[in-house]
């Protein structure tokens, strides 16, 4: 096959696409320019498209005899990722700019443009598995699974590819854990081998999101108030700077609220308020979520899943099942009660190590009946 | 074996500029040692000096050797403001707007940093900067002009600008005048007495010679500050260790290059009318920018074919092109990998969409009609694919 393989300048990426040429496929490396004003050097672990990091992809490359290209993918990133990210906390919400990113840049537009000039696949160094698996009719369908490495795994930030788009991917590193992905970039002589993971949001380099959002939208002074009681308890410069959950940052006189620990437990952007209370506000069991996206079929009636809401989050088994009359949105009653959940983040359906499908959580709730509360 | 065809870009060294360096590199000397070996690195400089003179209508006292265009176009802005100010308090710099980096990164850098101001002499659709524009420009505020920089021949589109015209009215109004030549040298006929600049910049990798070696011609009357301090090696203007065997490898190149120049231009006319009559005959929403005439090789350089494809990205046309074994550019500089939108072509008046489809192909001495066809048997294909990845992303 002709593979294009998205090449970060990181060492995952780099393996990825030597595994791809290993496999005899004929492999191209494309760079992804996503900042309109890239950084000439990387300044920490933090962030990425830095020109440095085009030239380390460059380098390896090179040692791979494949030919390189820079894509420019910055105006795409800007309006689909950043503007989508800026707009989600506008609202009171809290996005994940990594699944976005896949679902509409590498697994959309790099795609598509790749197939547009001839090619058949995009590999990349994420952390999943490619399982392909006959159905009940004989055809052979291909499924996402979880990566071997639990520390590792991506699936989760891949759950928004549907079935064309899978179709379409490779991910070489899944069954492989990233000590192993380290000893083989040095083995095959790769320059990168040491660099730090990047972690963290990419366009936000110091990690400050606070800073960043507040530089976006301006201070947007606004009332801290108690959920249970309706007393104004504290100040806030803007409702984006909080998340259901967040206990820390809050800025309250611990006296006024008695010793007890308190959390954001909503963030309302229309009234320009944050609400807090205690831990055992928090916990639901109830999700409503819109924009379903489906890696295989999609699940008919209620089906027993495994439900994730953040990147290496812990798997709580639920209920699932689609809306009767909204496709897009599906229902999540989990068999017991977790913190921290926002709308905005996206819940990750697995059924066992295969990737069901994935949607963004709307609304929460809790059931009438109590159930018990993990940890 | 692929088709190069990025010759602006850098042409293949000439065998002859390569025997010559291979032989001078042999010897040891600094040509500003006092003993035998450094006399005799001296005269290898000083005659190489009088040859690259002697081909480009100018007197060996006036070459200033460089590390290349880029240097010498950054000691003409820089080194010429920096003398206008202190001799004349002119802080004025008039320039066009379709200069390569090379002079437009200087100048923006002396309106940031050191109080310049500057006045962008627009270009018309074909890319000429108006005469009439510069004197209306020059008797607006004639006193305060520092210099006026305009190249001789556009990088991108291979427009030629009536230099001497433009030359003469700089003077009318007592400003001097450089243009960088880099393009034009071997191309067109280049005389610097002959078109009565104060200042020209001439790089050797544009005629077949090596990269790291260039001049900038200045006339015994300019006064320039010195950007780079150390010995002042080459007229108390620039410092540095000359490099003989790259001088002369320089001197043998041009010297071959001017020599052919009449029949070499006619072929590469040849060759680039048949590229661009190929491509607009295709039928494929193809349009050449700036001006052409078949034939003609006055207002356009002999080997530029700058192409407009409706409906593309440059960078997808450079993918599919080089993976068809076809090299070229999308003309304008980039960014880390990325080409940019082309100052150049958005100056001239196109819509950035249309800018997005450059392509440059441009023809040197070793280009034959073998690389001209197969470029042109690549494009239907190309273009077919690239206007499906524009519509995808």
């Amino acid at each position: 096959m002709r593979v294009v393989a998205a090449m970060s300048g990181g060492v995952d990426s780099a393996v990825a696409a030597a595994r791809m040429l290993d496999a005899g496929h004929e492999v191209v490396g494309v760079h992804l320019a996503l900042s309109r004003s890239a950084a000439t050097l990387r300044e920490s672990a933090r962030g990425c498209c830095t020109i440095e990091d085009a030239g380390d992809a460059r380098r390896v490359a090179d040692r791979l005899g494949i030919p390189f290209y820079v894509w420019d993918m910055a105006q795409r990133f800007q309006r689909d990722v950043m503007d989508d990210f800026v707009a989600e906390y506008r609202a009171g919400r809290t996005p994940n700019p990594c699944l976005r990113c896949n679902e509409s840049i590498k697994f959309t537009a790099l795609l598509d443009k790749a197939l547009a000039l001839g090619f058949d696949a995009v590999a990349t160094g994420h952390y999943a598995q490619v399982v392909e698996r006959p159905g009940a009719d004989g055809v052979v369908r291909r499924e996402l699974h979880r990566a071997v490495d639990p520390l590792k795994d991506q699936s989760y930030v891949l759950g928004v590819l549907d079935a064309d788009q899978l179709a379409r991917a490779f991910f070489p590193l899944g069954d492989t854990t990233k000590p192993q992905i380290r000893e083989e970039a040095a083995a095959r002589g790769f320059s990168v081998a040491k660099k730090p993971d990047s972690y963290d949001i990419c366009f936000i380099s110091d990690g400050d999101t606070r800073g960043w959002l507040t530089s976006q939208l301006g201070e947007k002074p606004g009332e801290i108030v108690d959920a249970a009681s309706g007393e104004v308890v504290g100040s806030h410069a803007g409702t984006y700077g909080f998340t259901v959950g967040q206990r820390r940052g809050l800025g309250l006189e611990r006296s006024s609220l008695g010793a007890e620990p308190r959390y954001v437990v909503g963030v309302d952007a229309p009234s320009n308020r944050v609400l807090i209370g205690s831990a055992d506000l928090l916990g639901v069991d109830l999700i409503a979520a819109d924009h379903a996206r489906w890696c295989g079929p999609a699940p008919a009636g209620e089906v027993r899943v495994g439900a994730q809401v953040r990147a290496h989050g812990e798997e709580i088994p639920a209920w699932a099942r689609v809306d009767d009359t909204d496709p897009q949105v599906v229902h999540v009653r989990l068999d017991s009660r977790i913190r921290g959940v926002a709308p905005g983040q996206s819940v990750v359906l697995y059924d066992g190590p295969r990737v069901v499908g994935s949607a963004t959580i709307a609304s929460t709730d809790r059931a009438a009946a109590p159930v018990p509360t993990s940890a | 074996m692929s088709a190069y065809l990025d010759h602006a870009a850098t042409t293949p060294l000439r065998p002859s500029a390569r025997e010559a360096w291979l032989e001078q590199s042999a010897h040891v000397g600094n040509p500003s040692s006092l003993h035998t070996s450094g006399r005799a690195a001296r005269a290898v400089v000083e005659e190489s000096r009088e040859e690259i003179a002697d081909a480009l209508g100018a007197r060996p006292s006036e070459v200033v050797f460089t590390s290349g265009g880029t240097e010498a176009d950054n000691l003409a802005i820089k080194g010429t403001y920096a003398a206008r100010l202190a001799s004349v308090g002119a802080s004025r710099l008039v320039v066009s707007g379709i200069e390569h980096h090379a002079v437009l990164d200087p100048v923006e850098h002396l309106v940031k940093r050191h109080g310049a101001s500057v006045t962008w002499l627009e270009p018309d659709r074909c890319g000429h900067i108006s005469v009439e524009g510069l004197r209306a420009t020059l008797a607006a505020e004639p006193l305060d002009a520092a210099m006026v920089s305009v190249m001789w021949a556009n990088n991108e589109v291979g427009t030629v600008q009536p230099v001497a015209e433009l030359a003469a009215v700089a003077h009318e109004a007592g400003v001097p005048f450089h243009t960088d030549a880099v393009q034009a040298v071997g191309q067109l006929p280049v005389s610097f007495a002959g078109c009565g600049a104060d200042l020209m910049t001439v790089t050797a990798h544009k005629v077949g010679g090596p990269v790291g070696v260039g001049a900038l011609l200045a006339r015994r009357d300019a006064t320039l500050v010195p950007l780079v301090h150390g010995g002042g090696q080459e007229r108390q203007v620039r410092s540095g260790t000359l490099d003989a065997a790259g001088i002369r490898a320089f001197a043998v190149a041009l010297t071959e290059a001017v020599a052919e120049r009449d029949d070499e231009a006619r072929r590469l006319t040849g060759l680039r009318d048949r590229l661009i009559t190929g491509a607009l005959g295709l039928d494929l929403g193809i349009s050449v920018s700036g001006c052409w005439t078949e034939g003609d090789a006055t207002e356009r350089l002999p080997g530029n074919a700058h192409l407009l494809v409706r409906g593309c990205e440059g960078d997808s046309l450079l993918y599919l092109l080089d993976a068809a074994g076809v090299e070229c550019s999308t003309g304008s500089a980039c960014q880390a990998g990325v080409p940019q939108p082309s100052h150049v072509l958005l100056a001239m008046g196109y819509p950035e969409a249309e800018a997005r489809g450059a392509l440059r192909l441009s023809l040197g001495h070793t280009s034959m009609e073998a690389d001209v066809e197969a470029f042109l048997a690549a494009l239907p294909a190309v273009v077919e694919r690239a206007r499906r990845a524009s519509g995808a992303a």
